[in-house]
């Protein structure tokens, strides 16, 4: 027993791996879980496999091919339609509300995280509290007053209606991110910077800017992906069609086309490209930053 | 000497100090404006008008509590409780166990295992919105995936218009959500997993512990502040389902996916009860709020949130 077992450390030690003491069960434990993790594999990827396929069907094909199947004569003519219904408006609306408003919850969160994290005094740390506390209160329950605060500003049915509460909701998690980063910096850098006459923003930009460079990037994926998402906002506080964002359009969409659906899951499909890219060249930034809070 | 260098040193320090305070202020300025303008004072306006008789256009009435007490005695808001207490309890029922058992397979260290885990994170790259209306289309009784599916291996009996049977729309939209977050869940347990020192399952080993045993024995225990942390997001984040709702079934048929945000909306923006529906906010808000304080105070969420378990 006492040999055999170092006889198999030595070999699990080249194979990098975890191994039970029996062989016959190790073959087993590695078969089980690999079942296991093919059929969440096909419970996962089955729903947008369909939604692919399917956007590359032909109507008249989507009534007969067989939906699980590749379709018969692929064709981009959903997305072709798609694009030539205001589909490039309501992408650029996105990108505007998107920017717009990363860049505003980045900028204040920034400065507010600095004086939080470097400047402790009751002042600070009562203002952290006051955001903490803002990380429970659901948007939703917010959404009548900010309904009629809009209206009252002549905001409503505008850009602009969406990126002001938008950065509201954005602000709290985004300082907590940086708050928790910031703190680790040695206090002693930031001391001796102080003492050698370099103000609050030189030190800003020169030492905490660079040294929390990744939660910014966590910040700026989570938010930005937040914002492309975000349904209620818009649902109230738009109504013109030249002001519509992606949800909603998509929303928009399947009440135009009700049973058109290739043509609304290329819609789908497409309102969703540039997280998919973001996935595709950034995956460990996106999985990262989509755990923003939890993760440091 | 040690006099003549302190000298001017004093005033300086001083002078920092003051900096610090107007910087402290200042900078502080812009995300608490933003933050207390349309987060806190619309919760308070919120709380103003549960008080109120308003349809949005002629000025809103104080009624005092009518509304609550309308609110206590309404079997639907009751009923719209309950259902988000259920999508609570099934969230997590569902969702605990699958997702710790996905995270702890993708921390695996097998190549096959981190290749499936780049599909497993796809459902995250869609809004609710459109994960609602791809599913909308596989559930349609006339030519969706999954009855096509049931008619052709010769279970045509099982088909239905899954999100038009009342008994079954609640459960059907659960389903949905499970699929689209337990992704989420399953990463933050995959972040959790790693974190586990090597040397226990070592231990354990020449002990002559199995898989099994590991688990229960070692992994488990060892998530525990994930296993917080992901409860914590499910039982609040349970509290905001709206959007995967309004697209799959607006709360119908009949009131049998009614949840609370969604009752708030349709009450407030269909219904134009406006006061009524501030109600039904800040019942929403309430329960945010309590929630998030109940788990703070018994698991610690704060240590564990600065726990690193990051990717």
């Amino acid at each position: 027993m006492g040999v055999s077992t170092l006889q198999e450390k030595a070999a699990d030690r080249q194979q990098q791996d975890r191994k039970p003491t029996l062989q016959r069960r190790n073959v087993w434990w590695e078969i089980i879980p690999a079942v296991f993790g093919v059929i969440w594999l096909l419970i996962t990827i089955s729903p947008v496999l369909y939604m692919f396929m399917t956007s590359l069907r032909p109507l008249t094909d989507f009534f007969t091919d067989i939906p699980w199947l590749p379709p018969s004569h692929p064709t981009l003519a959903n997305y072709v339609d798609i694009l030539s219904r205001d589909f490039g408006l309501y992408f650029a609306n996105t990108v505007f509300v998107t920017v717009l408003s990363v860049l505003l919850i980045v900028v204040v969160s920034i400065f507010a995280a600095y004086a939080i994290s470097k400047i402790r005094n009751r002042y600070t740390q009562t203002v952290f509290n006051l955001f903490l506390v803002g990380l429970a209160i659901p948007l939703q329950a917010t959404i009548i007053p900010i309904y009629a605060m809009i209206t009252d500003l002549h905001l409503y049915d505008t850009l602009f209606a969406l990126i002001l509460p938008g950065v509201a909701f954005g602000i709290p998690l985004s300082i907590l991110v940086l708050v928790t980063y910031i703190r680790d910096i040695p206090k002693e850098l930031h001391e001796s910077m102080l003492l050698d006459g370099a103000g609050h923003f030189r030190i800003l930009r020169s030492l905490v800017l660079p040294l929390s460079r990744p939660a910014l990037i966590t910040v700026v994926i989570y938010e930005t992906i937040q914002v492309w998402n975000s349904f209620l906002f818009p649902l109230v506080l738009t109504q013109s069609s030249n002001v519509r964002v992606l949800p909603l359009a998509l929303w928009s969409y399947q009440g135009q086309y009700t049973t058109n659906v290739p043509a609304i899951l290329a819609a789908v499909f497409l309102s969703a490209t540039p997280i998919i890219l973001l996935y595709i060249f950034g995956r460990r930034q996106l999985l990262g930053g989509l755990t923003a809070g939890f993760s440091k | 000497m040690s006099t003549a260098i302190q000298a001017p040193q004093a005033p300086r320090l001083a002078n920092v100090s003051e900096r610090a305070n107007q910087v402290a202020i200042l900078w502080t300025l812009p995300a608490l404006a933003f933050y207390i303008l349309f987060a806190i004072i619309p919760l308070f306006i919120a709380v103003y008008l549960s008080f109120t008789n308003w349809n949005g256009l002629s000025d809103a009435t104080w009624i005092g509590l009518k509304n609550w007490i309308a609110l206590f005695s309404d079997s639907v808001t009751g009923h719209a409780l309950l259902l988000t207490i259920g999508v609570m309890i099934i969230s997590w029922i569902v969702q605990t166990p699958l997702s710790l058992l996905i995270g702890v397979f993708m921390a695996g260290q097998q190549r096959y295992r981190s290749v499936l885990s780049v599909f497993y994170f796809v459902p995250l790259l869609f809004s609710a919105v459109a994960i609602g209306l791809t599913w909308v289309s596989i559930l349609d009784p006339n030519f969706g995936l999954l009855d096509t599916l049931l008619k052709t291996i010769g279970l045509a009996s099982l088909a239905k218009g899954w999100l038009g049977d009342p008994n079954l729309a609640f459960f059907v939209v659960m389903a949905i959500i499970c699929w689209e977050f337990i992704p989420f869940h399953a990463l933050l347990y995959l972040g959790g997993a790693r974190q586990i020192p090597r040397e226990l399952y070592e231990a354990a080993r020449i002990d002559g512990a199995g898989p099994v045993q590991n688990l229960f024995l070692i992994t488990i225990p060892q998530l525990k502040y994930t296993i917080v942390t992901s409860t914590t997001l499910m039982f609040t984040g349970s509290l905001t389902y709206f959007d995967l709702f309004w697209v799959t079934t607006q709360g119908g048929p009949g009131y049998a996916t009614r949840v609370l945000p969604l009752h708030m909306y349709i009450t407030a923006f269909q219904n134009e009860q406006i006061g009524y529906g501030s109600a039904l906010a800040v019942l929403l808000a309430f329960f945010g709020i309590v929630l998030s304080i109940v788990l703070l105070r018994f698991t610690g969420f704060t240590r564990m949130a600065s726990q690193r378990e990051g990717l």
